[in-house]
């Protein structure tokens, strides 16, 4: 399967990464190979067979409506890039 | 002090022959001399572990010491450290200081062990060589031209090398077992879910999976029994009853079935590598086993599955990496979306970026039933194989990896060529199933590794299995001519 260089573009954009464009043929070639390599899924009949999200089938675990965690907002700040008066600073937003 | 067990260091630090002070000592000054050759740590806590091997000597003086007390380990730079870089190998977290504890690290802090440092691996723990680390190749003691294998290759080296008789490792699609296979050391992958995840940085969360990596299943057994237990931060963690992983290590191997599948003696496996295998098989039977031809008939596809699932779930886990609440930001966003793009674009690598970008397209509408909803069909086939083959047999056997180390930069840029390096590995991560790696010899002098394969929650037979090889082997005491 080959890629066109528009769609490698537009998954970049959804993935939100910019990419440099003189990078973008060897990502088009390689994304494209990876797409051929899982073409290879295709030779098997996989209809009724149900799908496996999970290696053990495990639901999820409720618990207790209790809280457990304390606030602990200025250390996990002390590690952000930008932040004034307890907020993540952004670039503006809404004009 | 590197040549001992860990049965042979906790009775010495026991008897007081020598303190965890002077082994911890011992360890740093060999990482001091010898990481510059290898690149096998990014970070050593040489202030801490000092300080956590004093307090060792103190539990110990009191009575209070258990078998791990005092006996250094290495982590592996996924798991968070708190107050300690984690950088995960990646430039995004070259600044990332871990405001909590991975419960790994915490219940290895428990027993008294003593961190000596955070272990180089492939980005995101994406790659099968080291190679896509941010912080430069890991290279081979075997042989420093060579790849040790990964993403856990920089934990794998540091045992291999004798700067650690132990270490944490992560195995998302054979990133413990095939390194331990390319530097000649035992690792295992438990089942999915015996091991928390809690502070574990994620990738593929429903493959992701930590391990013991060790000289031999012996020592893998004990640093498991301290790894291994239910946690409630972990919402698939596995609540299965505490064992004692040494407890059957010497059981008989008579009338133990092995199953031998084709698939994994198949084309593409270096005939070197398969002579090593033949011998090894031998001993097995001569320890009383039998042996039995098998066929997993879908495990040619677990590749392909896996590089939709594993993707389309790195795709979604690393989107928290958006520079706004840690990690790396680039200069002078201009607006929200050049913050997010630039600081992803120029902070990941080209192993992450190309997988977020399959499994952003593998998940983008109109192809999820085409990519991810098969993927995840065929992933039940590959599973229902394992389900057949253990009903006729204990255990799987077969190559680790098909070759053995390979040159650094032979495969990185052929990303297709790099992931068949796996193609043995991967399905135990499909189906859950635990798997261990154990040295089997050598073909020119670079190590060749032997998987075992077992049902869900059959650590204690693989284990037993791995150590009556080891009685009768010893390949896992070798150790690099450059690192005596």
């Amino acid at each position: 399967m080959s890629l066109p260089k528009e769609e490698v573009e537009k998954i970049a954009h959804l993935a939100r990464i910019s990419l440099n464009e003189q990078d973008i043929p060897l990502y088009t070639h390689n994304l494209s190979d990876i797409l051929t390599l899982v073409e290879q899924m295709n030779s098997v009949d996989t209809k009724g067979i149900t799908p496996m999200a999970h290696p053990l089938d495990a639901t999820a675990r409720l618990r207790a409506d209790i809280v457990s965690e304390s606030n602990q907002r200025e250390l996990f700040q002390s590690i952000a890039p930008q932040t004034e008066g307890g907020l993540y600073l952004v670039p503006k937003v809404i004009e | 002090m590197h040549n001992k067990t860990i049965a042979e260091l906790s009775k010495a630090l026991h008897q007081r022959e020598y303190s965890s002070v002077e082994l911890t000592r011992h360890f740093l000054e060999r990482i001091e001399r010898h990481n510059a050759k290898i690149n096998s740590f990014i970070t050593i806590t040489a202030e801490t572990a000092l300080a956590s091997a004093q307090a060792a000597d103190q539990r110990i003086a009191q009575g209070k010491a258990g078998p791990l007390t005092g006996i250094p380990l290495a982590h592996k730079d996924i798991f968070c450290t708190k107050g300690i870089k984690t950088s995960c190998g990646s430039k995004m977290l070259d600044n990332f200081i871990a405001p909590y504890n991975a419960t790994v690290v915490e219940k290895c802090q428990a027993a008294g062990m003593v961190m000596l440092g955070k272990t180089n691996m492939d980005e995101f723990a994406m790659g099968s060589s080291n190679e896509t680390s941010y912080y430069g190749p890991v290279k081979n003691p075997w042989d420093t031209q060579t790849v040790p294998g990964g993403s856990s290759g920089g934990s794998a080296a540091t045992i291999a090398a004798r700067l650690s008789p132990l270490a944490t490792g992560t195995d998302t699609g054979g990133s413990i077992r095939q390194p331990a296979a390319l530097c000649g050391i035992t690792g295992l992958k438990p089942t999915y879910g015996l091991v928390s995840r809690y502070g574990m940085i994620a990738f593929a969360s429903s493959l992701d999976q930590g391990g013991p990596m060790g000289h031999s299943a012996e020592d893998v057994a004990l640093l498991l029994n301290q790894m291994a237990g239910f946690d409630q931060r972990d919402s698939t963690s596995l609540n299965h009853p505490a064992e004692d992983y040494t407890s059957h290590l010497n059981d008989s191997l008579a009338g133990l079935k092995i199953g031998l599948p084709k698939e994994f003696f198949a084309e593409g496996l270096d005939p070197e590598v398969g002579k090593v295998l033949d011998t090894a098989i031998k001993e097995f039977e001569q320890a009383g086993a039998t042996l039995h031809e098998i066929q997993l008939p879908h495990s040619h596809l677990s590749v392909p599955t896996y590089y939709i699932i594993a993707p389309a779930e790195c795709s979604s886990n690393l989107s928290r990496y958006d520079g706004v609440r840690f990690g790396y930001r680039c200069e002078n966003p201009k607006d929200l979306i050049d913050l997010y793009k630039r600081s992803r674009g120029e902070a990941f690598g080209a192993e992450v970026k190309r997988r977020i970008m399959i499994g952003t397209y593998a998940l983008s509408a109109g192809y999820y039933d085409a990519y991810y909803l098969k993927a995840q069909q065929i992933r039940r086939l590959i599973s229902n194989d394992f389900v057949e083959a253990f009903k006729k047999v204990d255990v799987i056997l077969g190559p680790t990896s098909p070759t053995t180390a390979f040159k650094i930069g032979e495969k990185l840029n052929d990303p297709i060529s790099m992931y068949l390096s796996d193609i043995n590995t991967i399905a135990a991560n499909l189906a859950g199933i635990p798997g261990i790696s154990i040295p089997a010899g050598f073909v020119n002098q670079r190590p060749v590794g032997l998987q075992l394969l077992g049902n869900y929650l059959n650590e204690s037979r693989l284990l037993n299995i791995a150590h009556q090889y080891q009685q009768r082997t010893d390949w896992h005491k070798q150790t690099p001519a450059n690192f005596v």
